[in-house]
């Protein structure tokens, strides 16, 4: 009975199939947003209101012919999309969707799960380094850059609340009782998780590489960056990917930086998710109000702004703790 | 080149070009050594082709040079037959004319402006300028009856005449695009991340846009005070007031003023041109099918900068030679060296920033066998011979 209960929570609920729809259901919201403040319409015509467009998207490019170049290292080339499949997917796992402890809950696990969202970079990274294309190369080596850029910064603001909390579980932060204390502390509790979320959420829309930090894959400057020699299953299956990492990255900011409380399973785990979208629509918000920034600007940016921003608030909340405030 | 530079191929298919055309950049990590360009991929023979028309036919072929400003090619070129055959406008024809170029450079220039947002990645600038566009379109489509070809320019004038209607309709239309033009040119001028983008890059100093021979806005920012509109007046602009605008930033943000300026400034010049619209005739009437044996050159401020036609005659109802030289063809050496330097990133913003339009410029090329540089023509038995070795060894199919 064991096994059957493991394979619904890893392939159903809220494993694969669970982030599928999220993902899809994600995909159609950030597309919709992004349109409106565009003055466009968006997905129309599949399904109401263009709802089933992302799962069309996949359906179409599942069909398509699927091209491995000949220069390509084929094992590579091939297993690259399932394993950053795998990583995203497994992450999701770790996010508790309801504020009693899931099953993969073991404490450590916000470590593991910041991991596992980095997997999905360094495979866009080798995808790109074995398609042998000179986009392909460029697009492999800004990934690489964008990552020591955004990935340190991210980490720090993931790991505040984990300090606040006095926890490595994703669950036991999200249990922990902000709202107690002195006032003051409450305060400074809040004014720590909001820079730690501003600095997440930025470094979620690199990681994610959207616009403004889109710079890996530019269109117009390097085609489609890592995914250039990419078609068919291959490439849906690395959409798919982006796409479910928007969810858990989502997700996971959500748990642990916006504010939770004790609802009980059902009503907690929607509260996640309504976290999870208003996530989304800030990310949409900053893919709507910026132009791309150039490679060496994010490097500047990021560690002029954002990573002694997050080292500040650290310092400020580890300082707390250390005189034993921070505590309720 | 070294081990250190890779080269890469933009063109001909590459996301940034709208048409076909081909650049070789030598880059070192991320910044550009070297660049080169090859046309030829758009050549449509239409000079030639003009040689087998009558006059009144040519000026439906040369309006398609070009889907931008395909106004500018019919009017330069009845510039220069009108000139062979001495023909004077009536004021009202003129008047028009100019109307439709002003027009003309407004969707011009806001369709760059649409251009140059995509290139860096700020796709809302670009979705709103181009929904703004479409307002001109109208505006176009009211008066000449046709969006991109309007296929209002006859020899001698124009060949529909505007009423009341439409004149208060196109005032109305300036008067509104003026207020978003204004906030159009805060963002492109104010919005940090885009000016980072395009402060600094693409540079070309005033004495290299000399020497290159720039022309049109992408001279003008570069500090060169040239206008063909007031240097060397035609149609109604003698009788008009406006500012040629130019800008010594010498980069894309200087590029990026001087165009939203000259919006304004045409803006104002429309309604000038409306305002005090003389009545009279629209064409002269009675133009000679035959033109008798000369030649003439006409210059005209296109939206992307200055177009030369040459025609030449020979006594019959059809031209011995027509020459185009586009605007294009002007600015691409000098855009192309403004390129070395900067980063792999700047490509296409740095291209785009002459507005190219590689259908107006192309020409044929000739490549010859080289065995230095190792260029080797394929010829037809070339490529059966490669087709049949390939179907064998790919397919196992026997073709020979």
């Amino acid at each position: 009975m064991d096994v059957i209960k493991v394979a619904f929570f890893v392939l159903v609920f809220p494993g694969f199939l669970f982030q599928f729809a999220m993902a899809a259901i994600l995909e159609w919201v950030d597309r919709k947003l992004y349109a409106r403040m565009q003055n466009r319409v968006g997905p129309l015509y599949t399904g109401p209101s263009g709802f089933l467009q992302p799962v069309a998207d996949l359906v179409k490019l599942f069909s398509k012919e699927d091209l491995t170049p000949a220069g390509a290292d084929k094992l590579m080339f091939n297993i690259l999309p399932l394993v950053s499949l795998a990583a995203v997917c497994a992450s999701g796992l770790l996010v508790p969707l309801w504020t009693i402890r899931p099953f993969t809950s073991f404490p450590g696990d916000i470590i593991a799960d910041a991991y596992l969202l980095a997997i999905p970079s360094f495979a866009l990274f080798l995808a790109g380094w074995f398609s042998s294309s000179p986009f392909s190369l460029i697009g492999a080596t800004r990934v690489l850059t964008q990552m020591f850029a955004y990935e340190v910064p991210f980490f720090l603001a993931l790991l505040t609340p984990a300090v606040i909390a006095g926890s490595w579980q994703i669950s036991e932060i999200m249990n922990f009782p902000w709202w107690q204390g002195p006032w003051w502390s409450i305060l400074l509790r809040l004014v720590a998780g909001t820079i730690a979320f501003g600095v997440a959420v930025t470094c979620l829309q690199a990681k994610l590489e959207r616009v403004p930090f889109d710079i890996p894959e530019a269109e117009t400057e390097v085609v489609a960056g890592p995914l250039t020699e990419y078609s068919g299953k291959k490439y849906g299956i690395f959409r798919l990917q982006k796409n479910i990492l928007m969810y858990t990255g989502a997700a996971l900011v959500a748990a642990v930086l916006l504010p939770s409380f004790h609802m009980g399973p059902v009503l907690g785990g929607i509260w996640l998710v309504l976290k999870t979208f208003f996530v989304v629509a800030i990310l949409s918000v900053i893919r709507a109000s910026f132009g791309r920034i150039r490679i060496d600007q994010i490097v500047v940016f990021s560690w002029k702004y954002l990573a002694p921003l997050s080292l500040v608030q650290f310092l400020v909340v580890l300082l707390l703790k250390a005189q034993g405030v921070a505590l309720p | 080149m070294d081990k250190d530079t890779i080269w890469i191929p933009v063109g001909p298919q590459h996301p940034f070009l709208k048409e076909a055309a081909k650049f070789d950049f030598d880059i070192r990590g991320e910044v550009i050594v070297g660049a080169r360009y090859q046309l030829g991929y758009n050549h449509r023979g239409m000079e030639k082709a003009c040689e087998d028309r009558n006059y009144y036919q040519c000026l439906y072929l040369l309006e398609r040079i070009c889907g931008i400003c395909s106004h500018s090619h019919t009017t330069a070129f009845s510039m220069a037959v009108e000139q062979i055959l001495n023909l004077e406008l009536p004021k009202r024809g003129s008047y028009l004319r100019t109307l439709v170029c002003e027009l003309e450079r407004l969707h011009s220039h806001l369709l760059w402006i649409g251009v140059a947002a995509h290139e860096v990645g700020f796709d809302s600038l670009f979705m709103l300028v181009w929904r703004d566009r479409e307002v001109v379109m109208e505006a176009l489509e009211s008066i000449t009856g046709n969006r991109i070809n309007y296929a209002i320019n006859t020899i001698g004038g124009v060949r529909r005449d505007i009423n009341d209607e439409q004149r208060v309709k196109v005032l109305q239309m300036v008067k509104d695009l003026e207020k978003r033009m204004a906030y159009y040119a805060e963002i492109g001028t104010n919005e940090p991340t885009f000016v980072n983008r395009i402060k600094g890059v693409g540079t070309l100093p005033t004495e290299k846009a000399k020497a290159m021979c720039a022309v049109g806005p992408f001279a003008r920012a570069s500090g060169l005070d040239l206008d063909i509109r007031r240097d060397d007046p035609y149609g109604a602009y003698p009788d008009l007031e406006f500012k040629v605008i130019t800008n010594d930033m010498c980069d894309i943000l200087g590029r990026v003023v001087v165009r939203v300026l000259e919006l304004l400034e045409s803006c104002k010049i429309i309604r000038q041109l409306l305002e005090n619209l003389p009545e009279g005739d629209i064409a002269v009437k009675k133009v000679p099918r035959k033109v008798p044996a000369g030649f003439a050159l006409a210059r005209y401020e296109a939206p992307r900068g200055e177009d030369c036609h040459y025609v030449r005659s020979n006594g019959t109802d059809k031209p011995d030679r027509v020459k185009v030289r586009a605007p294009t063809m002007a600015n691409l050496e000098a855009a192309v060296e403004s390129v070395i330097g900067s980063f792999v990133a700047d490509i296409p913003i740095a291209i785009a920033s002459i507005d190219p339009c590689f259908s107006c410029t192309d020409r044929t090329t000739v490549v010859l066998n080289d065995d230095k540089r190792g260029r080797k023509i394929t010829t037809w038995e070339d490529l059966r011979k490669n087709g049949i070795e390939w179907y064998r060894r790919e397919m196992g199919i026997s073709l020979s």
